[in-house]
């Protein structure tokens, strides 16, 4: 980049943060270049009105989704609990612990625990450690795009009530409040053996058929979505983002 | 040090000099000369450098204090300048102009302290924290323990124990208590 | 034979076919497991993580063409199969292969690839482009070193037909292709690496890329049939290089452990070398093996 790209960069952003200044009177809010609504230009010349917030996701409220009756329904928990896919998603301190879980030593791959890199495609979230308003918004949205059923492992001292952080302005102090919680392994942190431990209760959580958090989540979801807007304040996606 | 301290303290009438050692000083200097004197160091002392920018709440002087921390890689020198401005409605000439990175250490402070720099490009974004709607956390009159209480559901029954009395009643437990308390503990 | 008589046996062909595809994928992993000093998943892992996907409750629809994706690679990996002999000389198992079905397979083989451009396009990932133009960017790059390979083996053969080409090689392991016309059986070989997705030339399907991958969006049965069909793909590839290279199959058990060892080389490839970024992988498809697919071609045409 040029000198003269830099400094007609730096005028356009002055230009901007004052336009900002003088729009959006006291509120504070940034809403990144790329979310704002605006007119794009099609290829044959018709303007086009992009809100790209409520254009890519739909606002949906979430439904139970009745497990099946009977004998089936006891085959596909077994299969879910010995094919545990968890998503790749470190949101504290915690997740430092996952790598050791799947390298030779403690190798959770033997015990059908996999990750996998997107929400759509896995069905455990493990909430690890300390969990930050900021990351809360985050991890909310990668749950709500996980297909039900769904499970949340939540790892730490901190998830249960607030550990070492309990004072802190900017991380929560109860998990349950915000998301349902299916197992809480505790500890500041728990070791691998404590998550294998975790997995294990897990796995006899579904095979009993207790795994149906997400319906729970779906039928208390106003309440938990109160609980969500009260502490992210600045609220800029829909409501569920399916 | 010691040459070029001589040679700014009479043009920037600087009160309260402190020279911890050769290669690092301190001084304190005014609120409407301090960009002035930034400015003047990188361009003619050699401090091209910028190392960092912070602030410090002085609650009881009810004032902030900003810290210019500057660096001359040739005579392997740092000189901090300290700015003392005023607690209510803080607000600072911005030096967004010198060094780019100051414009994140801006956006920094005021998410932080609340401190305004008028002028600064992206002054208005979040830093760290999204939708802060409270006083700015990091002055000292905003009671952390108080909002997460307030805030965050916090579950009944946490008990906290003082380490050090806890485990001297646990590991020596006949023992009386003789040593001497920490001034933390009370 | 009567067709009816002949689908049955292609359907139960394709049974076998997917069931050794998820032990294979089992055994291979395995295999990567061991090397890195792991125990590693059960063997029975896929069939058990096709049910779950069968059991994901939700689904999602991104409209008709998300539908495709999946169905595209299907197709891709049944006419794989459906055109190309498993086994030699059987009337059961040589299923619907005719005369010049090469080019047919070419086809099938970018077909799936296609597909999923289609339905990941219309997944509303914004960056699903990316993870469809790297993985189309990568198989032409491979294509082109396997075609300059056939090529040279119609050259050869003067047949453009799997069986033909498989015949001309019956009658000891001397008379295979890999030994009769060793450039070209060098060059499909290589570009067998590309084909097989293991690890120098995985970086689209890869793990920690998928997030910009094409499949994504795609999640429960979608995601089942996406796997079921990756896996017949990979048994289907290797029986490809096998009836080219290695002389085809009789029976079952030849066909089973000749696939295993072909897709055991790339896997072997894949666990001693790391990945390739894709510029990097296009670029040596159009280096040496690119060189030795245009020097196979040049043997046989003077």
């Amino acid at each position: 980049m040029s000198e003269l790209d830099i400094n007609d960069k730096v005028k356009e952003m002055l230009e901007k943060s004052a336009e900002n200044a003088g729009s959006k009177n006291s509120e504070k809010t940034f809403v990144h270049p790329e979310d704002e609504e605006r007119e794009v230009i099609a290829p044959d010349g018709s303007i086009i009105k992009v809100n790209p917030i409520y254009d890519y996701f739909s606002g949906k409220k979430p439904t139970e989704e009745k497990p099946s009756n009977g004998v089936v329904e006891k085959f596909l928990n077994w299969a879910r609990s010995e094919s545990i896919w968890v998503l790749g998603f470190g949101t504290g301190c915690g997740s430092i612990e996952i790598p050791p879980l799947m390298t030779p030593r403690f190798d959770a791959f033997r015990f059908g625990i996999q990750m996998r890199p997107t929400p759509r495609q896995s069905n455990a979230f493990i909430i690890s450690g300390y969990l930050s308003v900021k990351t809360l918004k985050r991890v909310i949205r990668s749950y709500e795009q996980m297909p039900s059923p769904k499970y949340v492992l939540a790892l730490g001292s901190c998830t249960i009530n607030g550990g070492m952080y309990y004072d802190s302005y900017s991380t929560i102090n109860r998990l349950d409040k915000y998301l349902p919680v299916d197992v809480y392994i505790a500890g500041c942190m728990p070791r691998p053996e404590a998550l294998l431990a975790g997995f294990m209760k897990l796995k006899e959580l579904i095979k009993e058929g207790k795994g149906e958090k997400a319906n729970e989540y779906a039928r208390n979801f106003d309440e938990y979505k109160a609980n969500q807007k009260k502490i992210i304040k600045d609220w800029n996606m829909p409501d569920y983002n399916w | 040090m010691k040459e070029i301290l001589d040679r700014i303290t009479p043009k920037y009438d600087l009160q309260d000099v402190s020279i911890k050692d050769d290669l690092q000083a301190y001084v304190v200097v005014e609120k409407k000369l301090a960009i002035d004197m930034v400015t003047y160091m990188r361009d003619y002392e050699g401090f091209s450098h910028f190392v960092l920018m912070s602030c410090v709440d002085w609650i009881e002087d009810n004032k902030l204090q900003l810290l210019y921390l500057l660096n001359n890689p040739e005579k392997k020198c740092v000189i901090g300048i300290k700015v003392f401005i005023d607690r209510e409605n803080p607000s600072m000439q911005s030096a967004h102009h010198l060094w780019k990175q100051i414009w994140t250490y801006q956006r920094e402070l005021r998410e932080a302290f609340g401190i305004d720099f008028p002028g600064s490009p992206r002054i208005e974004e979040n830093f760290v924290l999204e939708g802060w709607t409270d006083k700015p956390h990091m002055l000292r009159d905003f009671d952390t323990n108080k909002y997460a209480e307030e805030t965050y559901f916090p579950r009944t029954g946490r008990s906290t124990n003082d380490p050090a009395t806890y485990m001297r009643q646990k590991l020596y437990p006949n023992q009386p208590v003789t040593a001497k308390k920490n001034k933390d503990d009370e | 034979m009567n067709i009816y008589v002949k689908l049955a046996y292609t359907l139960l062909g394709f049974f076998l076919v997917l069931n050794w595809g998820l032990l294979m994928s089992a055994t291979l992993r395995k295999i990567v497991a061991r090397v890195a000093g792991r125990h590693g998943i059960p063997f029975y892992q896929p069939w058990i993580d096709l049910l779950k996907n069968i059991g994901v409750r939700t689904t999602l629809s991104h409209g008709f063409m998300f539908y495709l994706g999946p169905v595209f690679r299907f197709t891709g990996a049944v006419g794989m199969f459906l055109f190309m002999p498993a086994l030699f000389g059987s009337d059961m198992w040589s299923n619907f292969s005719f005369e010049g079905d090469i080019v047919l397979i070419l086809y099938f083989q970018l077909f799936g690839m296609l597909g999923m451009a289609i339905g990941a396009g219309e997944g509303g990932h914004p960056h699903s482009a990316i993870g469809i133009a790297r993985g189309l960017a990568q198989h032409a790059a491979i294509e082109i070193p396997m075609t300059l390979g056939i090529i040279s083996l119609a050259i050869q053969y003067h047949t453009l037909s799997f069986t033909d080409i498989v015949a001309a090689q019956q009658g000891g392991i001397a008379n295979w292709t890999i030994f009769t016309n060793p450039i070209a059986g060098v060059t499909l070989l290589l570009a067998a690496l590309g084909a097989m997705g293991h690890s120098p030339f995985n970086l689209v399907k890869a793990p920690n890329e998928i997030p910009i991958g094409p499949p994504t969006e795609y999640h429960g049965t979608y995601l089942g049939v996406l796997m079921s069909s990756g896996v017949v793909l990979h048994v289907m590839e290797a029986a490809l290089f096998m009836n080219l290279l290695f002389g085809g199959a009789t029976n079952w058990v030849e066909f089973i452990i000749k696939t295993f060892l072909i897709n055991f080389y790339s896997v072997f490839v894949g666990v001693v070398f790391p990945r390739f970024k894709i510029e990097q992988s296009v670029v040596w498809f159009f280096k040496v093996p690119m060189a030795l697919g245009i020097l196979a071609i040049l043997i046989y045409s003077f």
